[in-house]
């Protein structure tokens, strides 16, 4: 009933969310965290700048992407320089790609945890002997841990849903970056409806799924109108 | 012994702090003022929560802050102890974590003993496993006290620590903060903005008004000063450090000495000898010429006038020296002008109640 093409597929989109979702904390945090804490100017310059990519076609931000990746573009030249593959229609460039265009939904929840956390605990910490990075890591992450996982499931089941950014940049090659969301496109395409089916399928019974677990399991109130 | 020396210079918005103060390191300083006057900017420049573009902050020999030579020493790094109004205990860790929050992170080691004694001292014992969430608002207080001491700071900073209780509460931790006050060898500076807590606790006493220091001394002293407002206020009073001299159970009565004379009092479970502090209402004295003959009143005192101020319409009140100490009358206009009462005349105070302090 599902063809190993379609389980590569599956499983590449697996890949490309999982290592997405990681980068987008690893770079979300600490803009969160500064988002939620600075008095600087140029905070409202960056909040619109990581957020973006919720209100732009992603076929907008594909196409933008494609051409600073190419030959010519500002990205395309540093790789080229610095000797690597060029990124269009690869794995790698797939990957940034994602992480640009799920950004928001990882950056918002972190820093509406961090904002409402307030100061108050981590004063607390600093009179008992906790230095900044203790106060985050023994603090700040037990006390903000709902976000953080609204944060990592909202940016991992948003990176599966892509589809314009995919298209524009990651093309449609298999293993590299033909994912599950292209893969249906594809089936449709070829009138192979029955195919379609189980893998769109598939996406709706994780995505209710992964929702199911946030708003009962886990008792989160993510306000998705509010992030979207 | 001056030993603590803070000075700090701050504006934001249209607020200014500007303090320059010495205070001794033992005892409990109170910082008093309404809001807005500057006490907790005060005591967060003081932990360095708060950082004072000016300021020089010595507690004893250490050094944590001297804007001169460019020092600030982070909050983490000062071995203080902070109590917040709220007592800001962390919700994710139990009683007893949140006790060893602060150890952990500490070199020194620290003997089991001294930590029961604590949990005993504040009434804890019981409360180890609990999370803050299933704390009463004084039980909260009381860990987050504990938390504070557990690591044998220089310092004790508590801000309000008892104005987000309701009076019931108050009435269960002032105990607690008494015994403390006893039993303590660090200085702790105390920020309120209750008299009642000022008259309880206090041993220095500093009056702030926007930002300013208006008076700083000996509690008694401050107390008593007519130029300030505690003297003023419907609820003004002194406070006495006394010795328990004699019991007179027949009556349920003690009697205690102070320096100008013997004072009766409710009966004091306590053993002879015991120094005492209490406080006497400038409502609760009145002043005559003569020593009342036949009077219900039992105490009754020689006493000199220091000064005496008109205050409200109709009011008076009256600075009286009994032996060396200090006293206030609150009395009206009428009878000053009766009486002819000029400072340097010698009269006989009646004291109609006393309150014991601790």
């Amino acid at each position: 009933m599902i063809t190993p093409a379609d389980l590569d597929t599956l499983w590449l989109t697996f890949k490309v969310a999982s290592l997405a979702t990681f980068l987008m904390l690893l770079i979300g945090t600490p803009l969160a965290w500064w988002l939620a804490r600075t008095q600087s100017a140029l905070k409202g310059l960056i909040n619109a700048l990581v957020s973006l990519p919720l209100v732009l076609p992603p076929t907008v931000i594909g196409f933008y992407l494609l051409i600073s990746m190419g030959p010519s573009g500002f990205i395309g030249k540093l790789t080229h320089s610095l000797g690597l593959e060029s990124l269009p229609f690869t794995f790698t460039g797939l990957i940034i790609a994602s992480v640009i265009y799920s950004m928001p939904f990882v950056v918002q929840p972190l820093q509406a945890g961090f904002t409402s956390l307030g100061e108050q605990p981590l004063e607390a910490a600093a009179t008992l002997r906790a230095g900044p990075l203790d106060r985050f890591f023994n603090v700040v992450v037990p006390l903000t841990k709902p976000s953080f996982l609204t944060a990592a499931i909202l940016g991992f089941t948003h990176t599966v849903g892509e589809f314009g950014v995919v298209l524009m940049i990651g093309g449609n090659i298999p293993d590299k970056t033909r994912v599950v969301s292209v893969q249906i496109y594809n089936h449709v395409e070829a009138l192979e409806y029955t195919e379609a089916h189980v893998l769109a399928g598939c996406l709706v019974l994780f995505s209710f799924v992964v929702l199911l677990i946030l708003y009962t399991v886990l008792k989160t109130q993510p306000n998705l109108q509010q992030i979207k | 012994m001056n030993a603590i020396t803070a000075r700090f210079e701050l504006t934001y918005g249209d607020f200014t702090l500007a303090v320059d103060l010495q205070l001794p390191n033992t005892g409990v300083t109170v910082l008093f003022g309404a809001s807005g006057s500057g006490k907790t900017t005060l005591l967060r420049c003081i932990a360095g929560l708060q950082k004072a573009p000016l300021g020089y902050l010595q507690i004893n020999d250490l050094l944590w802050q001297d804007s001169t030579q460019n020092l600030f020493l982070p909050t983490h790094q000062r071995n203080l102890g902070y109590v917040f109004q709220e007592a800001n205990l962390f919700p994710h860790l139990t009683v007893k974590e949140n006790l060893n929050f602060g150890l952990k992170r500490q070199r020194q080691a620290h003997k089991p003993t001294e930590f029961k004694d604590l949990l005993e001292l504040l009434g804890i014992e019981h409360l180890l496993k609990r999370l803050p969430e299933r704390l009463s608002g004084g039980e909260r207080q009381r860990v987050a006290i504990a938390r504070a001491l557990v690591l044998k700071p220089d310092i004790l900073l508590m801000d309000e620590p008892l104005a987000a209780l309701d009076f019931k509460r108050k009435q269960e931790i002032l105990p607690f903060l008494t015994r403390l006050h006893q039993q303590l060898a660090i200085p702790v500076l105390y920020v309120t903005h209750s008299q009642q807590e000022v008259a309880q606790l206090a041993d220095t006493l500093v009056i702030m008004e926007q930002g300013r220091v208006l008076a700083t001394g000996d509690v008694a002293d401050t107390l008593t000063r007519l130029d300030m407002p505690f003297s003023k206020d419907k609820e003004a009073s002194t406070v006495w450090h006394v010795t328990l001299i004699e019991h007179e159970t027949e009556y349920h009565l003690s009697r205690v000495i102070t320096t100008g004379g013997v004072l009766n009092l409710p009966y004091i479970e306590a053993p002879l000898g015991t120094a005492l502090r209490i406080q006497i209402y400038a409502r609760d004295v009145s002043i005559a010429l003569a020593p009342p003959q036949a009077s219900s009143i039992l105490n009754i005192l020689p006493a000199t006038i220091l000064a005496l101020t008109p205050e409200m319409p109709g009011q008076c009140v009256v600075q009286l020296r009994i032996g060396s100490d200090t006293l206030l009358a609150h009395i009206t206009q009428k009878s000053a002008h009766l009486l002819g009462l000029k400072p340097d005349m010698t009269v006989y105070v009646q004291i109609k109640g006393t309150s014991l302090l601790n």
